[in-house]
């Protein structure tokens, strides 16, 4: 199978003042990457990279490891206990797998959507403060909460919606809604990486399009990796796709190329549903 | 439809109805005799305290006099202010040891504790949760009250304090399990979605974890005060049962249950003595049946408002 990543496509001149000081604008950097639940291995020598300010989606059938991919990258993995690591992945350049790595800096820098939408038993406001506050140390004025409220929900087109009922709970919103405010509530400390576990899987076909949308948009300020069941997601939907199978990539291609012209056999089968 | 099949829906009785009616007769008797014997033992004790209750005890006296001759002739007192402080005193204490202490052991077992050491931990509370409440009393009586003596430099160690402790270590495990109940029953989505936005583990339970479980828990400790109300020979056996309103913790006192325990076998049936025992039970059942309905609601609460 495949060692290492098949060749990017070339990395677009456009990049941020960071991107622009690290050799490559790779925001995430996954090399040699294996992992074990307990016994049983369930990622093998993956290494993918990810370039700064697009949408690059994970696609493969159901087991494939896309999800124990997303999740190793802000280590929310760890909470299980019996998973063991081997190999690098730098976020920015930096190896997240260090000894020394602290978790808080490291969620703070990656935020994550779930597939199920997990607002917390919170009004709409406190939800969209929770990671502010926690960064701040709670020293955070009211005006100053005021502005990031608005800001977040404003740029995930939600403001409008709720901004009359901020402190009703966040679990009596529909799931769009709920599914945006997880976006929202990210927004505010400025994470550099967004990971999004299938953020359209609960969603019906309306509001996954307004999500999607939503992603598009948010496209250029974050990069954004997104985990995906869907197909046409994500051929609409992202920049880069790359396709893994059995606990390993297959290919990584820009989507249009892939999506055409793609590779590998496998990727071909998948894409055409006849696997998976 | 052809013939034949005419009487395919009808019901047919077979060994499997035959089964079905019988186990259904038993666990409708099972279900309904729970209520018959609480509404017999309240018809019981009203039956017996409530005319008394009415006709010949004064309320008023009962409720500021801290006189309890029952005894007393020709005129016996009926005050009961001073059991009333005695079990209010005790339960008090008992909570203030018993609800840092089991919400500490849920917490733990709940949020930190993982594997062997967890379910090795859940099932030493439950043990604890057996012991008999005279085995309690013992320690009180053989271990505590020597203690306090030395400890404090008190020349009595039966007091509000010895069973006060003894009272919460009682009604800790039962606390503890119901509070961990309430901790496993916040989603790990939550957790899982503070630990994801940079929270601390104790961010998660103090600002996530916590208030989402605050019903379960209010409910575990009030049916640690239920426990404590309802305690009597731990109590009758640690407190001093001495008559008096404590002021401090090293005072002796005497709670209602133990007064009940301690004198009705020496009253005849039907006497003022014993119908004012039993008005000092329908106080009692009162107490908690109103502590474990509130409990109970809190607990239906907290359910339906996660879901």
């Amino acid at each position: 199978m495949a060692e290492g990543t098949q060749p990017l496509p070339t990395p677009v001149a456009s990049g941020s003042p960071a991107a622009a000081a690290s050799p490559a604008t790779a925001a995430i950097r996954v090399r040699d990457f294996n992992l074990w639940y307990g016994d049983f291995q369930a990622l093998f020598n993956v290494g993918i990279d990810v370039t700064q300010g697009k949408v690059t989606s994970l696609i493969g059938p159901s087991g494939c490891g896309k999800s124990t991919l997303l999740r190793s990258i802000n280590r929310i993995n760890e909470r299980l206990g019996y998973v063991r690591t081997t190999g690098n992945i730098e976020l920015l350049g930096q190896n997240i797998l260090a000894p020394g790595v602290e978790l808080t800096p490291l969620r703070r820098a990656v935020g994550m959507v779930f597939q199920r939408p997990n607002p917390l038993p919170l009004s709409i406001r406190d939800n969209v403060l929770f990671a502010y506050r926690l960064s701040k140390g709670g020293k955070t004025d009211r005006a100053e909460e005021e502005q990031v409220i608005q800001q977040a929900l404003e740029e995930v087109l939600l403001w409008d919606q709720v901004k009359d009922r901020l402190k009703s709970s966040a679990t009596a919103l529909s799931l769009e809604e709920q599914q945006k405010l997880c976006i929202a509530r990210l927004l505010p400390i400025k994470p550099s990486v967004l990971l999004m576990d299938e953020p359209c899987s609960a969603l019906d076909p309306k509001a996954t399009r307004a999500v999607e949308e939503l992603i598009w948009k948010l496209r250029g300020d974050y990069s954004i990796l997104i985990v995906t069941h869907n197909m046409a997601q994500a051929r609409r939907a992202s920049d880069e796709c790359i396709f893994m199978l059995m606990g390993e990539v297959v290919e990584h291609n820009a989507t249009g190329e892939m999506f055409v012209t793609p590779k590998h056999q496998k990727t071909a089968d998948y894409i055409e549903g006849r696997f998976g | 439809m052809s013939a034949p099949q005419s009487d395919r829906l009808d019901d047919r009785i077979d060994a499997a109805w035959i089964w079905d009616r019988i186990a259904r007769a038993v666990i409708f008797i099972g279900g309904i005799s729970a209520i018959v014997f609480v509404v017999a033992i309240f018809v019981f004790v009203a039956k017996e305290g409530l005319a008394f209750i009415f006709e010949k005890l004064d309320l008023g006296f009962f409720f500021t006099s801290p006189e309890w001759r029952p005894a007393q002739e020709p005129k016996p007192e009926f005050g009961g202010l001073a059991l009333i402080a005695g079990t209010a005193s005790v339960t008090g204490l008992a909570m203030l040891i018993a609800v840092p202490f089991s919400l500490g052991v849920a917490i733990y077992i709940g949020e930190f504790a993982t594997g062997k050491v967890r379910e090795t931990l859940k099932i030493l509370v439950e043990l604890l949760a057996a012991i008999p409440s005279v085995v309690w009393g013992f320690i009180g009586l053989t271990i505590l009250n020597p203690l306090i003596i030395d400890v404090f430099d008190v020349p009595v160690g039966l007091t509000v304090l010895n069973a006060g402790i003894i009272l919460g270590l009682m009604a800790a495990p039962i606390m503890t399990t119901i509070a961990e109940d309430a901790l496993k029953a916040v989603p790990d989505t939550y957790r899982e979605a503070a630990e994801a936005m940079g929270a601390t583990r104790w961010q998660v339970i103090r600002q996530v974890v916590l208030p989402s479980a605050s019903k379960g828990l209010v409910a575990a400790i009030l049916l640690g005060v239920g426990r404590g109300f309802g305690e009597t020979m731990a109590v009758l056996m640690a407190s001093g049962h001495s008559i008096n309103i404590p002021t401090s913790p090293f005072d002796s006192a005497r709670a209602l249950t133990a007064t009940i325990a301690a004198e009705l076998g020496d009253t005849a049936k039907g006497s003022d003595h014993y119908k004012a025992l039993f008005s000092l039970g329908i106080l009692l059942f009162l107490v908690t049946f109103v502590i474990n309905l509130l409990a109970d609601v809190l607990v239906r609460k907290g359910a339906s408002d996660r879901s």
